[in-house]
Parts: C-alpha cells; structure tokens; sequence
C-alpha cells in the first residue's frame, strides 16, 4: 500500500512561494551589479545601415553599448550561415542577437545598452539610433500559402491505404479549412538572467526549463567547456515551452558580463518576449474525411501549413495524432511550411497536437452533424486499439472508459444535439466534446541520491520546476521509495550541478526524473542488502532484493517488519555517513513493441449571450486516463490549467501583426488577452487510472499537454451546438458571433 | 523614460503654476496612463507635478447634485453612498474599467484625461499622428478592430478608450477646471473631448497648465432606471469592444427623456441625440429600442475591421435599455 | 559504484539543513513551518522539510555577497543620480529612508533597492497584477506607483503578510487549495486576495454586484464576486479555482467541495457495462 503516491500532498514549496521567498532567476543579489536594457529593431527586413550611439553614450549611468560593430569577435556563427534543420535538431541553431547587420525580424535585437540602474539603462536605450536599408517583409501566412515547402521530403508521413480514392467514393464527407493564429506563451516571469564571471568561469541565473540546454548553448556560444558553466534556475515562473530551447538573450547577457567584467542583469520587457522566445505558429489546416453511413471512418487527409522564420525551418507537428487516433484505413497527412519573416516558432503548451486536433476534432463534429450520429458515439464506432499506422497494441488505453464516464458525469444523454435547442434564458446553451491525446514520453534522466545515516535523503537532479510541482512529486515518490517520510526527504533541481536531466517539456518530466529516483532507489537498497549481508546474522540473508522494502527507516521484507534491518544503524556500524548513489534511467526497449499514449475526454458547455457575441465556458469535465497519478492534487493543476489555457485559445487569444510593416502590434497583456479569473467557472478532473508498467516502472504518463489538446475543439463544437455557428478561424471573439 | 523634476505642492494654485510655467510639465495623479505611457516613451514630460497630495478628493452634495472631487479615487467614487444612490450609471461604468487595483489608483480626473488605447499611439516605431502630428495614421488602413466607426478624421481613428466618462455624458456632468490665473471655469462635459479633425494630438479643450478640481453633476431622474453595458473580449479587465452607458426617466409607461452614450466607438464618448429622440415620449417596448438603436448607428462609418460594432453597438443599446428598465438590478449573464 | 565512494561528498552539503545557523533557525521560525496546529490546517505533506527552500537560497546569496569584483571592472563615467528625491515611508512596519531617481517605480525599489523580490514584476505595465502590493490599506500596482510618491506611506508586501512565524490565514488556504502553479503571480494574488478581504467588510461593490444602489457593510461574496474582484490578477498557469476556493474559504468560511476524483472500479463498471447493453441492442 502507497504511502505517498496518489494521495494529496501540498507543495513542499507552498511555503516559499506564498511568503515571497522563492527566487526566480533574475532576483538573485549580486554585487556591483550593472543593468543592460535590449533595443530592438523597427523594420522586419534588411540590414542596418548606421547605429548611432553618441547620445545614448553620454547619458548618465552609461556603461557600455554593445551593438553589431562592436560586438567580440570571433562570435558565434550566425544563425544564416547554418543550415537549418528541422525541430527536434535546431536546438542549438537558434537565432543569436548582435550578429550582423541583417535584420531577420521586426523587433529583433540591435544593442544591449549597460548602465549603473534600470532606469537609466531604460532611457538610453530610446536614444540608440538606427537608420535601415528595408527589404519587402513577407509575414502573412494567409497570402503565401502557395509558398509553403516541405523542407525534409525524407522523413514525410507517407499515406496509409488509398486516401484520395476513399475521399472521393466515400458516401458522407465534410471537407472544411481551420486557421489558428500565432499565440504566445506570455509566462507571468518575464525572461531574465543574470550572468557574472570569475575568470573563465561563468555562472548564469537564468529563467530555463533545462540548464542543461543553456549551459550547452554557453559553452558553444563561447567556445569554452561545458563544465566552466554554470546554470542556475531553481524557480521558475511559468515558460509553457518559452524557455525549452536557448533564447538570444543569455549568450547576450553573459557577453555584457565579460565586455565590462561585471554582473550583467537583461530581462525581457513584455513586449521583447513577443520576439524573443517563439511563439506557436500561425497555421492553416484542411481536414477531409470520408465515412459509410454507418459512422466508420474510411478516408481521413490532414494537410497542413504553418510559418517559419527565414532562418530555422519550424514544423509544427499538427498531424501526428491525426494518424493515430481514429481506426481508419486510408490516412494522408502533410506538413508543410512558409518562410516569413518573424522570429522562430517555439514548443507552446501541447504543440502541434492542440492545433492539429482542434482541426480533427471540429472536423469530426462536422461529420457527425453530417452524418446525424451523436460525436461522442461517432468517436466510439472508430475507436482503435491498435496503432492503425503500425498494428502495434498500446500498452494501456482506457480512452473508452474516459468517453463514457464523462459522458456520464456531463450528462451527455440529455444533449438535444439540434444547434440553438438548448437555452438558458437568454443565452444559447451548447455543449460539445473533444478528444485529448498526447505521448507517454520518457527520455534519459539522472539522478543522485544521498541516504545519510541521520535518517534523511538528499535528492538531485537537473530537471527544472516550471510549475506543474516537481519539488514536490519528485519529494513524495524518493519519500515512497526510500521509505522516509516527506519531510525528511530534500530534493534540488534548477542547476548544473546536479546529475543532467532532459529539458520539462513533453509532458515526460514526472515519468523520466521520476523512473530515476525508483531505480536509484533500489540501487540503493540493494547496496544496503549487500551491506547488511555482510552481517552473518542478517535477518535478510535469504531475502531476494525485491521481496524487500525500505520502510520507517527499515529495510525489511515487504509488509513484514519483524524481518529487518535498521538502516540508520547498519549505516553507522559501516562508518558510513551518507550512501551515495548516482543513476541514470532509460525508457526501457520493452516500450517498442507497443504502441503509447495518454489520452482523455473532454467535454464543456458553454453560454452563449446572441446580443453581444459573448461566450462563457460554464462547465469543463477532463476524464484523463494517464497512467498512475502520484499525486492528485497538484495533477489536478495540471488539468485546470490546460482548461483555462483551452479557453484562452478558442476564445481570446491571437498575436496581431500589420503586415505592411511585419510588425506585432499587441505585444503585451491589455491587447493580448489572457484568460483571467472571471473567465474559468466550473472545472472538474476525473482521473481514469492505467496500470501500465511497460512505459516505465512508475506507470506514469504525462498530463501538462494532454489537459489541454481536446479544449479548443470542444469549446467551437459546444459554441456550434449553441448558435449554430461554425467557427473554423481561432480565436471566437465576439465580432465573430454576431 | 527620460528623466523629470518631480515635486508634489500641496496647494492647487501652486500646482497649476508650476505647469503652466514649463510647456514640458505634466501633472501626475494616479500614474495609470500616463506612467504607462512614459515608459513607453510616448509621454516625455521634463517634470512631473504630482497632484494626489492636493486637499481635491471630497464627494459632497450641492445645491444642484453632488461634485466629485478630481482627485478621488475612482473606486472610492464608485462606492460613495452619494454616486451608488443617485448615479448608480457612474458606479456601473467605473466599475466595468480596469481592475480592483487600479481603481484604488486612478483618479476622476485622471480618467477623464487617459488616453486612447490604440496599438499604433503606443508603438513609437509606428505612425501615429496623435503622437507624432504628420506621420500618418497607422490605424487607417491597419489593424483597426478595435477603432472608431464615428466622428473620426484620415488623421486618426483611435477612440477614447475609459468607461467613467461615458456615464458623465449621459449624466450631463461639468468639469470644473482651474488656469494658470487662479481663474475656474466649467466645461460642460459633452465639450470636454474633441473629435480628432486635423490636430489629433489634442485629445480634449483643457489648456495646458488647466487643473481638473471636480466634476459636478445635476440632479436627475434617472437612478431608477439606467444601465452601463460593457462588451469586450474576456469576462473582465479589458477595454470595451464597444459600451452603452443607457439612462431612462420615465412618465408612466411612456419615456419622459432618455440619454444614450455610446463608448468605444469614437475619440470622444459618443452621444446619440438621435436615439434619444426616438425614445422620448415613446411606450418602453423592444420595438422602440431597437429603432433607437438603429437612429443610433444609422450614421455609423466601419473601418475595415470593426463592422461588427455597427450591429454590436445596436444589439448592445437594445439590451442595456432593457436592464435599465429592470432598475439596473440584473447584472451580468 | 563502490561502496568506499559511498560515504563521499562531493557536490553539495554547504547548505545542509541538519546543521543550522541561529539565524537560519529564526528565518525557519519566521517562515511559520513549526507547530502542529498549522501543519493541519495546511493539510497533509505540509511540514518542518520547507524551510529547505529559503535555506538554499540564503546559502547561495551568502556565497554572491562574497563574489569578488574584477580589477578590470567598467563603471559609469558619468553615474549621478538626475533629479533624485528623498523619500521616507514604512515598508512591513519599518521605516526605510531612500534616495532615488524620479523615475524609480515603487516596484522596482522593492525588488532592485530593498531586496524584497517577492513582488514581481510581470508586464511593468499595468496590466497584469503581479506586482500588486498594499498601499495604506489599499491594493494597488506598484509598478505604476512611482517611489517618489510614496512620502509618508505604508506599505505591505508579501513578505509583510505573516505575523512572525505565523502564516496569514490567506497564504496558508493558498497552499492548502493549490492556489498556484509556478508562484509568479501569487505575491500579487495573495495582496490582492487581503485587500480584497477590507473591501468585503467595507461593503464595496463589484461590477457583478446586484443592485448597486442598496449596500450592506460586511458582505459575503459569491464565488461570482470573487472571481470579478480578482480578476485584475492574471495567472497564467491558470489556478483560479484554487484561488476562488482559498479566498472563500477565508473570507466567508465556506467549505470547497472537492473537484477531482479517481475513477472507482465500480463506477467504470457502471458506465461499461452501460454500454455492453447498447451495443446488443444496436
């Protein structure tokens, strides 16, 4: 019986973080600190032609003014020079500020003004003065459709079965176009760092969801070793992908640190994020589906089309899940993008599959309106228990179960599936359903804990907090294995360190730190056994290590307490003050023979008022069937905040840009509208448990992205059932419903 | 933001003379908007006289109404027994802008002051001829959603962003100001704001060194009957997209006299005279809304991206007409 | 790994708990994570381990404070002060006595003068709430409160909230509801959510309220009402209902229901079962 895993546990770090101790990166007090405010460009296209800085260098508190004539040579190479690849390998491809005098996007990064404080630094900063010789900027996705490209023809999805042909005899069909805008991140930290050198060692704080990654991009942007970097991040406020691959502004910061050897301090201002971290791209989709009357799905074709910059090819993984979700025996689906001339995308939240299935799940709304067969049943009649791309079974998938219990708990049975059917006094009630899905990831994690003969645990890992409470699941599951309790367990993370751990991202942070700490774990009682067998009275000495169990500070034979060893004590007869174990866990080559995933149903209603276009989701259901959840609570987070950021897309969200200058004109929180307080009203979770030991030996699936992916479509779906409006361009803001 | 002398007098005639003796000095009260807009650098005032020590926040009834001091803050104004009583429409509307926070900031004159929230104003790198008089309008021909379908001119679109002045045009408020001379006038305040014609740049008729010391507003009978709609794009903390300020007296079942404002539609809280007469002395029924509502927006001139106001703004009048003759007590959803 | 490595310690014990300094002990103490009462109202997993955070990072200040400047280092030519202005005010009940520029923000004093970084700058504009402080009683934004205003003032921060080492009732139902995610914006929530708590009392009314023109001093608020009143604090982990749920609990007394729940055995039973039957009749 758990002791900790699955039970509600408060965050070890509440304290913190209610009483304004917790530091995020750019807090840290440093002495001799100087202050670097970023300028950025006004044009989106073609190079610099003068950079005047006079002025802004007499004005008082000025330190230093980095620009691109001035900035230390050799200097990394600039991003142009390389070839792009595509996402998973750009990593460290990624654009560098004050490179060149080309100009790849509208408020791009032209100079670093240093100065004794933020104010002044802030001031001279509007005196730098650039001149520009412009190019014709191309940012529209819309208009340049006909230029999207496939950049990396080798590695397509190749079509399954003979889609077009199946499109085209199939009995019922819909055939529709979903345009979502770019959104951004916008985390409430905004971007920071603070970087200092003690010769050529250089320690960074920086705002990260990997300090890995940033210690790598130091160490090439200075072409000094890995090991004369330091990354320090150990809390971080909110990223939501913004801070997984290396943004401009550290290599800056740590260049303005060594040019005037001090502590240099750069964060963001609202607005430079909007340029300075990616952002989910702009996508247009087009989604075909055939079906016999009978609802089976018989051709199934996802075309697909996002924005990229001119420098780095970005494919937004929109179709992914398209392949695999639905039991359909002919599928195509192709991603492709358009060069424009704005900065790079970046991961967002759930990427590409909360894009992608908001198209599919619309689409599938459409067809069960097409074919008058309720869309949870539809779902049903096409649900697959096989990967239909390979045959292979998942390892878990009680997807089935999420559906009828939702619809249970929604009472979906009382739906009168006519659009404008339902009402609530004035206002037109909808209610509409989508599917959730994302990976059951695991990546190599490492981990080092220390059993220290006091009865305690010191536990360490580079992995980063973000949020979603890895303080405190990591806490409970080293607690659980180690058979303390919690409060004698000390977990750290957020720094290099500490044994490497894959950026948090992909939802697979719980599943790869967490898979560590268990085998280090039993690492570490078996060298306990070992130890204790030295002993030829041992009580254990015919115990087989996983018969046993470290419990109260005992290891002893599962759930029997007179057969034991006290661990504190062995310890101390071994002169052994702590016991030292440093693992690295990887997903297990089981995992192959099966097909993986974590999956949910997701079902809203919402209100909506015809007099003002005005839509409120008054009632969210996540039925998420993800493996083993440790602990509830903070899970449950997990679940809401995938809600409220599902609102945020379908009804408010979208990053406007005048095309005639290539330029964001909403780059802050009064045009860029967030979801806030009075927008989230009823939520409620219900987890689905899976026993699933083949994605690891915790059965953890990740739930970050999965609480969000069905949202978007099921709020347009419940937004078609109440007005009889077909929204297919996000976000349904008012004007839109009128 | 470039650097200012910063000073705080106590007394208003030391305050005003101060501005008026540096073209470049601006007074400071709640800071919402115009510290903002330093940072941003579209404001760069030399020297900032702040007013909030100045004795100018008292609520208190007159021989006509009431007058509201221009330094109260606008939360305190919304919740004053006096206002909640007899002009719960100026409650409403202060209530519907900004945040708990800022209301604790922002000042009443400070409100009537703000100014518009459009994206191109705020960039400096954009044109934008209120900011910078001759270099065009980025917001003609861009992204003007959000902008005016009334009264605007090619120089400008913006519109006039607050919700607090909407009620003071249906309340036929006055603000009280004071010039450099010691001298007090009042402007009626439905000539407070000008439409934007060829000289953007001025957003209202206060001189320069002119300080707001109160608003005054009339008695009326329209307590019992009045409502402040607001439409926008979330729940809540968001301009309007577009808002009705609605205020009926009535005569039996007929209408004695109403006041339509329309927010959000123009630089200036635009009032429909036209809508009002379609209203006076007519039975309080839908049909007579909605043809009031179609006076209202018979005129109205969309950009490329805000056509929807012209049927927002005649579904939003028809429903707020419809709380007002609830009492105002049926709020939101 | 060998078992004489066992016992070595190679990384990271500067700044272990087990022995700590008196002043450490005080900052534990001022952190509120002793005494069993509190521990309960927390809720389970609460306990004495949470002192670990502030202790690390104290640790880490400690080692900076030490970091030695470069011979080489470049300062300003020219870095007075233009247009400074003295100014007094009490910050948590001390009184702080400054000279800054007419441009420093009452955010930026706190967090780049007085090392009292719980309050956060998020957009620096108005726009976001996370910088939320309280000002003679009332919630207002620092970072469009200029410090030179603030003569003669009091102010409250996050770090002001407890009482010595007791939590603020609000700061702990946040913990107890997971009113927060990743905390950026939970010193703004927690100042606002306190403010809020004086506004309540005061019988200030809300754009939601019904009825403006009857008022009562000492309102309960609705779920409705808290929602409004704090909406000018976005969080964009999204932990409203935590936050609804930890105000409502404080501020009315009034009790959450739980709103998650594991799946049971028989309950998916029901629901499968269900749909064995339908599928028979199709």
């Amino acid at each position: 019986m758990a002791k900790y895993i699955g039970k509600e546990m408060s965050r070890v770090d509440g304290v913190a973080k209610v009483t304004g101790k917790a530091k995020y990166a750019a807090e840290f007090k440093v002495p001799n600190l100087a202050y670097g405010f970023i300028v950025t460009s006004t044009i989106a296209k073609g190079a610099i032609k003068s950079i005047d800085t006079t002025e802004a260098s007499r004005a008082p508190g000025v330190i230093q003014i980095l620009t691109h004539e001035n900035y230390p040579k050799p200097a990394p190479p600039a991003s142009t020079e390389l070839k792009p690849e595509i996402n998973t390998n750009v990593r460290d491809k990624s654009f560098r500020a004050l490179q060149s005098d080309q100009i790849f996007f509208n408020m791009q990064p032209i100079a670093l003004v240093l100065a004794e404080t933020f104010e002044q630094a802030r001031h001279a900063a509007r005196l730098v003065r650039a001149t520009y010789t412009p190019e014709k900027q191309v940012t529209q996705l819309a208009s340049s459709l006909d230029k999207a490209l496939v950049p990396n023809p080798e590695r397509a999805a190749k079509p399954r079965g003979t889609p077009a042909e199946a499109f085209k005899s199939a009995p019922v069909k819909i055939e529709a176009e979903y345009t979502i805008p770019i959104e951004h991140h916008n985390p409430m930290e905004p971007h920071g760092a603070i970087a200092f050198w003690e010769n050529d060692k250089l320690t960074i704080f920086d705002k990260t969801q990997g300090v890995y990654v940033v210690r790598r991009h130091l160490a090439t942007s200075f072409n000094i070793p890995e090991e004369n970097v330091s990354v320090i991040s150990p809390f971080v406020g909110g990223a939501f992908g913004s801070s997984l691959r290396p943004n401009y502004y550290p290599a800056l910061t740590a260049m303005a640190a060594r040019v005037i050897k001090r502590p240099v301090k750069v964060i963001y201002t609202r607005q430079q994020m909007y340029t300075g971290h990616g952002y989910r791209s702009d996508t247009w989709q087009k989604i075909s589906l055939g079906a016999e009357k009978n609802g089976k799905l018989t051709a199934l074709i996802h075309d697909s089309r996002n924005n990229s910059s001119t420098f780095e090819d970005w494919l937004e993984n929109t179709t992914n899940y398209t392949r695999t979700i639905y039991a359909c025996p002919n599928a195509q689906t192709s991603q492709q993008l358009v060069r424009t001339d704005l900065s790079t995308p970046a991961p967002v939240r759930a990427p590409g599959a909360v894009s992608g299935m908001f198209a599919l799940e619309c689409a599938m709304d459409e067809l069960a309106y097409a074919l008058k067969i309720d869309p949870l049943e539809l779902r049903l009649i096409n649900y697959t228990e096989v990967n239909p791309d390979n045959g292979k079974p998942y390892s878990s998938k009680a997807l089935r179960e999420c559906y009828r219990l939702g619809a249970e708990k929604f009472g979906w049975s009382k739906r009168n599936p006519e659009p404008r059917s339902m009402r609530d006094g004035r206002l037109f009630v909808g209610w509409g359903m989508a599917t959730g899905v994302w990976g059951a990831f695991q990546q190599p994690a490492s981990v080092r804990i220390a059993l220290k003969s006091d009865g305690t645990a010191h536990v360490a890992s580079a992995t980063a907090d973000i949020g979603p409470g890895t303080y405190t699941v990591m806490t409970l599951i080293a607690a659980e294995y180690l058979g303390l309790s919690v409060e004698r367990v000390k977990f750290e993370l957020g720094d290099t360190k500490f044994p490497r751990a894959p950026v948090q991202g992909g939802s697979f942070t719980t599943a790869s730190v967490g898979s560590a700490i268990y085998e280090s774990a039993n690492n570490i009682k078996r060298k306990l056994l070992e130890l204790a067998n030295k002993d030829s009275a041992s009580p254990l000495r015919t115990a087989k290590l996983e018969d046993l169990e470290m419990l109260d500070g005992k290891l002893q034979i599962k759930n029997n307490s007179s057969q034991s060893v006290n661990i504190s004590e062995l310890m101390r007869r071994n002169n052994l003050v702590e016991l030292v174990d440093i693992h690295e866990a990887k997903p297990s080559p089981e995992r192959e023979k099966y097909a993986t995933g974590a999956h949910g149903a997701q079902f809203v209603e919402v209100k909506v008022d015809l007099n003002t276009g005005f839509v409120r989701v008054t009632r969210a259901i996540e039925v998420t069937a993800c493996g083993k959840i440790m602990n509830p609570k903070t899970s449950h987070s997990q679940e809401i905040g995938g809600i409220v950021w599902g609102i945020g897309m379908a009804l408010q969200e979208a990053t406007e840009i005048d095309h005639r200058f290539g330029r964001i004109m909403n780059p802050n929180l009064q045009h860029y509208h967030v979801p806030v307080n009075a927008d989230v009203l009823d939520v409620e979770t219900m987890f689905v448990e899976e026993d699933d030991k083949i994605v690891n030996p915790l059965g953890i699936k990740g739930m970050g992205e999965l609480s969000m992916v069905g949202i978007p479509a099921a709020i347009a779906n419940a937004v078609f059932h109440a007005t009889g409006k077909r929204i297919r361009d996000l976000p349904i803001t008012p004007d839109k419903l009128l | 933001m470039k650097s200012f002398k910063y000073s705080s007098p106590t007394d208003p005639a030391g305050a005003v003379k101060a501005v008026s003796a540096n073209q470049s000095a601006k007074f400071l009260a709640g800071g919402t908007n115009l510290i903002d807009l330093m940072k941003e650098y579209v404001e760069r005032p030399n020297e900032l006289v702040d007013i909030t020590r100045l004795n100018l926040g008292q609520i208190r009834t007159t021989t006509n109404g009431i007058s509201i001091g221009a330094l109260a803050k606008n939360g305190d104004t919304a919740n004053h027994p006096l206002v909640r009583q007899n002009y719960p429409l100026l409650s409403m509307a202060i209530l519907a802008g900004a945040s708990g926070q800022l209301r604790n900031m922002a000042t009443n004159g400070g409100n009537l002051m703000q100014r518009t929230r459009c994206q191109y104003f705020y960039d400096i790198a954009m044109p934008c001829n209120k900011r910078e008089p001759g270099s065009g309008c980025g917001a003609l021909e861009g992204l003007n959603r959000i902008h005016a379908i009334f009264g605007y001119s090619d120089k400008c679109v913006a519109t006039y962003p607050g919700d607090m002045a909407n009620a003071l045009y249906a309340l036929d408020a006055a603000a009280k100001v004071r010039g450099a001379n010691g001298r007090e006038r009042t402007i009626p305040i439905q000539e407070f704001h000008r439409l934007p014609g060829d000289t953007p740049q001025k957003d209202n008729n206060l001189e320069h060194g002119e300080l707001i010391v109160a608003i005054e507003l009339p008695k009326n009978n329209f307590a019992n009957k009045s409502y402040y709609l607001k439409v926008r794009d979330r729940a809540s903390y968001a301009f309007a997209l577009v808002s009705v300020a609605a205020a009926l007296e009535m005569n039996g079942n007929s209408i004695r006299q109403a006041r339509i404002v329309l927010g959000s539609v123009a630089h200036k809280p635009w009032r429909s005279l036209e809508a009002e007469k379609a209203l006076a002395g007519k039975p309080a029924t839908e049909e007579t809304f909605r043809a009031a509502a179609e006076a209202a927006l018979k005129d109205a001139k969309p950009l490329e991206h805000n056509r929807y106001k012209v049927e927002l703004g005649k579904r939003a009048i028809v429903l707020a007409l419809q709380r007002a003759m609830t009492g105002g007590v049926s709020r939101e959803s | 790994m060998d078992d004489k490595r066992l016992g070595e310690d190679f990384e990271i014990n500067a700044d272990d708990s087990s022995e700590i300094s008196a002043d450490e002990e005080k900052l534990l103490d001022q952190l509120g994570l002793f005494g069993e009462s509190r521990r309960q109202f927390l809720g389970r997993g609460i306990s004495g381990g949470l002192g670990i955070f502030a202790l690390q990072l104290l640790a880490k200040e400690k080692a900076l404070a030490a970091l030695q400047s470069s011979p080489d280092a470049v300062f300003a030519q020219n870095a007075g002060l233009e247009n400074a202005v003295k100014v007094s005010l009490k910050i948590n009940g001390a009184a702080q006595s400054l000279e800054v520029d007419s441009r420093m923000t009452l955010l930026d004093s706190l967090r780049e003068r007085l090392d009292l970084t719980g309050t956060k700058k998020g957009c620096d504009q108005g726009q976001c709430g996370a910088c939320t402080v309280i000002v003679d009683g009332r919630r207002v934004l620092s970072c469009l409160t200029l410090t030179a205003q603030c003569e003669g003032k009091s102010v409250t921060t996050v770090e002001g909230l407890a009482k010595g080492d007791e939590l603020h009732p609000m700061q702990a139902a946040f913990i107890k509801h997971d009113g927060f995610q990743c905390g950026y914006c939970t010193p703004g929530q927690l100042c606002s959510a306190v403010a809020l708590l004086q506004e309540a009392k005061n019988g200030d009314a809300s754009h939601v309220t019904q009825n403006l023109r009857s008022s009562a001093r000492n309102i309960k608020l609705t779920d409705e009402e808290i929602r409004e009143r704090m909406s000018g604090n976005i969080c964009r982990c999204g932990a409203y209902p935590g936050i609804v749920a930890a105000i409502r609990e404080v501020q009315s007394g009034r009790e959450t229901a739980q709103t998650w729940h594991f799946a049971t055995d028989d309950e998916i039973a029901a629901v499968m079962n269900k749909e064995d039957k339908t599928d028979e009749i199709v």
